[in-house]
């Protein structure tokens, strides 16, 4: 009976997870980043332009689009101090799984504060 | 039999560093054609990512937590920061950084993921170019950029601007 490859101290584990969520939000902001260029560059268009434009940013659907690439930015910035941490502190590699555990308690921690400020002045009345 | 015999110093890297060839030249760790620029490329995400931690949470914290928060934002806001220095070398450094920070983590997507060298170079064009069109464009917006404009022979308002 075939069995599954067994698991090893990297594959599919925290380290893995943590280099796959690293990837897809880096692809993600970066994607964003050639959009925002973009998009601030109209005021050297012109004032009207621009205005127009960003209040696209201001319904409510991009008010969540908002909080989910901030969710994003702030993922990897903590995972990236994360490697840091793993490629210079000399006990980074053998606390490496704690210190995914406290990037991803901090990391909601801030979400939630930061959630409950931008939805409630993106949401709220205005 | 005789015993291989190995010379002194037998640490390999120490044997790499003075040219012998007991290691075989795709293991050598210097004096490849490629130098030393994906060690540098490594060190850049590492120095680069902590100084964009500081700039983009600032630039979040300001733009969107502050005050109004995103309801603040329109033309007058832009203008109101790019009128002073700190906010244009601000966010000229978290374009630059952020751009290469970002091209440089697509690269290594690329060279991960495209397996045929056609694909990954044509990809790397694509990218290469998008990034030197954006940085390009970014940095002469934020040093061309004229925070009081006159509209129809109209000043916009905004407490920056000197009386016209």
């Amino acid at each position: 009976m075939p069995t599954k490859p067994a698991g090893t101290l990297y594959r599919g584990r925290e380290g893995m997870w943590s280099w796959v969520g690293h990837r897809i939000t880096g692809v993600v902001i970066f994607f964003f980043l050639l959009v925002h260029v973009l998009d601030t560059s109209l005021v050297r268009v012109s004032p009207e332009a621009y205005t127009a434009v960003i209040g696209a940013y201001k319904n409510p659907l991009m008010a969540l689009g908002e909080t989910g690439l901030v969710a994003a930015i702030v993922f990897h910035a903590f995972n990236g101090l994360r490697i840091i941490a793993v490629d210079f502190w000399k006990k980074g590699a053998k606390y490496q799984r704690q210190m995914l555990w406290a990037v991803l308690i901090l990391w909601a921690v801030v979400m939630v504060g930061f959630s409950i400020r931008h939805l409630s002045l993106a949401l709220g009345g205005h | 039999m005789s015993a291989t015999q190995i010379e002194s110093p037998r640490s390999p890297k120490a044997a790499a560093k003075i040219g012998s060839n007991r290691i075989a030249p795709q293991y050598r760790r210097n004096g490849s054609s490629k130098g030393n620029f994906e060690m540098l490329a490594w060190l850049f995400m590492r120095l680069s990512g902590v100084v964009l931690v500081v700039l983009i949470f600032g630039h979040l914290t300001v733009n969107l937590l502050v005050g109004e928060g995103i309801h603040a934002i329109d033309f007058g806001f832009v203008a109101g920061k790019w009128a002073d220095p700190f906010w244009q070398i601000w966010d000229l450094a978290m374009l630059w950084l952020a751009m290469l920070h970002g091209t440089n983590g697509v690269r290594t997507i690329i060279n991960d993921y495209a397996e045929k060298d056609a694909t990954r170079l044509w990809l790397k064009v694509v990218l290469y170019a998008a990034t030197t069109a954006i940085i390009i464009l970014g940095t002469l917006v934020i040093f061309t950029f004229d925070p009081c404009p006159v509209v129809n022979g109209v000043q916009l308002p905004g407490g920056f601007c000197p009386a016209p």
